[in-house]
């Protein structure tokens, strides 16, 4: 599943103007706490969020989460959106919910995959 | 790149707007050794971790870090509370953040366990009232743990 599928089956906004929209995605991750997010997320996969802070994208560096989705209309301030594509990592906002993002990501096929450090 | 290097980043209590900068730093000081990227992953969480202890409860603190053909070394030494029972604090799930932390996505109790997760070596030290330290190690002989 590419970003741009990911965009167009959430309705979702780009934040961020650079990134290469083609990426395939082929995990997803979604918590609102970071911690978890460095435990049990796996590389190159989609971050869903309903928190905006900073902590969230440098969550995404170091994890190495290759893009973000926002719920609920949720939009992180400017300073981070910067510092997003900066570290180019994309990050988008959906008015969707948590759960009807990932209840339509995962209908169409994409998956979570549980692990320490996979 | 071989060798040994090391370098030193100074850490603020309570900065956020920069919390995680010293962990983005080291991860691309590792990148451009061309240490694998599973490695860089796993020193680069527990760098952050310990980072946002730091940010989080102490007053200030330091990131060291030494890299030799060996090893990922890293020493986080705050001037902070201290951790009264070290072994509870690594119990997942156990946390004394307050609440304004845990809205930023932190202070859940993960923070010293993700440590040990990704380290290979784990040492805490630390004296209520004057800060704690804490070392990891992570191996780059193998690609194992």
């Amino acid at each position: 599943m590419t970003l741009d599928d990911i965009k167009g089956i959430l309705g979702a906004l780009a934040l961020t103007g650079r990134g290469d929209m083609e990426i395939d995605i082929g995990r997803a991750y979604c918590a609102d706490l970071m911690s978890d997010v460095l435990a049990f997320s796996v590389t190159n996969s989609l971050l869903i969020t309903g928190l905006t802070n900073a902590q969230v994208v440098r969550t995404a560096e170091v994890a190495d989460i290759k893009a973000i989705v926002f719920v609920q209309n949720k939009r992180p301030d400017i300073q981070t959106i910067a510092m997003a594509e900066a570290k180019n990592i994309p990050l988008f906002v959906t008015e969707l919910s948590m759960f009807d993002t990932c209840g339509r990501l995962y209908e169409r096929g994409l998956r979570s995959q549980m692990g320490p450090t996979v | 790149m071989t060798g040994n290097s090391d370098g030193v980043f100074f850490l603020t209590g309570k900065d956020f707007a920069n919390a995680g900068s010293a962990s983005s730093n080291l991860k691309g000081i590792l990148e451009k050794r061309g240490i694998p990227a599973e490695i860089i992953r796993r020193a680069s969480i527990a760098a952050f971790e310990a980072e946002m202890n730091v940010i989080i409860y102490a007053v200030a603190g330091m990131m060291h870090y030494t890299i030799t053909p060996e090893t990922i070394k890293v020493v986080l030494q705050d001037m902070g509370p201290g951790i009264p029972d070290i072994g509870l604090a690594m119990q997942e799930g156990y946390s004394t953040a307050p609440d304004y932390i845990r809205e930023m996505g932190f202070g859940s109790g993960m923070g010293l366990p993700n440590i040990k997760r990704n380290a290979d070596k784990l040492t805490i030290n630390s004296v209520v009232g004057e800060g704690t330290t804490v070392e990891f190690v992570i191996s780059l002989e193998r690609s194992g743990r």
